[in-house]
């Protein structure tokens, strides 16, 4: 099913010109959705990491994560643009469309993601541009090319492209990688399925048609909302690690403990209701979940530099 | 306004948007060269 992103194939896949696009389909195909959590959770990674950077290039350094994650989008855009047209989720997006072809995404994606690393690289550090490189390769390579259309665990093992952004912001003030930004990457690398899975169960007729092996469409809704439960109980316990291992303090335990018990919760009442309005609810939820848990390690962080002696 | 017209527009828009995300770029280097050379 996978194959190759072929010249013959950006050239024959219906598309208008360049100049039938505007400006904001461009902004569109860089998934800004994605990008603020992408850049958040970065942001999140920046500031707490122990140092100083400045602030320009902390600047720099959000800005490079922001770029190279809408360079990922674009590629993947790029690439999926067959079930992308087929999906009514994604039908609307710029190369599905038609308003930008696949070879002008193709060709966006490659140059921003070249110009976000070597500015990393150049302004901040190279440990930094080397996992956002790393990063963009994940998720192109790893996922859209190789995982998506192959295997139900896509979504386990690609999240591993959206956990690394927190790492990287750390990366950019210490230069190194420690215990922390490890966390970071794990809390997001468990989110990642429950948060997938929740949505894919709601839309799992559109992955069905489009042939890509979803967990609902392979193993079936029950089965899903198991692992959805299971995924939320671990998450649940490594989020409450940071405080464990002394690296945060009480309050981002108090939000981490307060936050994961709602996210069980929800991940219960889907497993007991069979809903997929609940499954809905989760997939919402667990947005909020992840926006919280970073904006308490901040809080915490904050408190700790500026409240204590 | 014709479908020409439309395009010349579209196209001279996405063409100010470049110029002006070079001349951004532009800027943004001059800044990190002086800040890298602890002159900022």
């Amino acid at each position: 099913m996978a194959r190759a992103l072929s010249k013959s194939r950006l050239d024959t896949l219906p598309g208008r010109t360049a100049g039938q696009s505007e400006l904001v389909d461009y902004w569109r195909l860089l998934k800004p959705n994605v990008m603020q959590l992408v850049v958040f959770t970065g942001g999140v990674g920046l500031f707490i990491a122990p140092g100083s950077l400045h602030p320009l290039l902390a600047f720099v350094a959000i800005l490079c994560i922001a770029v190279g994650a809408g360079a990922s989008a674009a590629i993947n855009n790029a690439y999926d643009i067959d079930i992308d047209r087929v999906m009514v989720r994604t039908r609307l997006r710029p190369t599905a469309s038609g308003r930008i072809s696949p070879a002008d995404a193709l060709a966006t994606g490659i140059t921003l993601a070249i110009g976000a690393v070597t500015v990393m690289g150049l302004a901040v550090n190279w440990l930094a541009g080397t996992l956002l490189a790393l990063t963009i390769a994940f998720y192109v390579l790893v996922y859209t090319l190789w995982l998506k259309r192959r295997t139900p665990q896509n979504i386990v093992i690609g999240g591993a492209a959206g956990a690394f952004p927190p790492m990287i912001g750390w990366a950019a003030v210490t230069g190194r990688i420690e215990l922390m930004p490890i966390l970071l990457f794990l809390i997001v690398f468990f989110w990642t399925p429950p948060h997938f899975w929740a949505l894919a169960l709601y839309r799992r007729k559109d992955y069905a048609d489009v042939g890509v092996p979803m967990l609902p469409v392979v193993a079936g809704p029950d089965a899903t909302r198991r692992h959805i439960f299971g995924y939320s109980l671990l998450l649940a316990v490594i989020s409450l690690l940071p405080t464990l291992v002394g690296t945060s303090g009480w309050l981002y335990l108090a939000a981490a403990a307060a936050l994961s018990g709602m996210l069980v919760q929800g991940a219960w009442r889907v497993l007991r209701t069979a809903s997929d309005r609940e499954a809905m609810r989760l997939f919402k939820f667990s947005i909020v979940y992840l926006f919280g848990l970073f904006l308490a390690l901040v809080l915490d962080h904050a408190v700790q530099l500026w409240l204590l002696p | 306004m014709t479908s020409g017209d439309e395009q010349r527009r579209r196209l001279r828009g996405k063409n100010v948007a470049v110029g002006l995300a070079l001349l951004a770029l532009v800027v943004l280097f001059y800044l990190i060269t002086m800040v890298k050379m602890g002159g900022i």
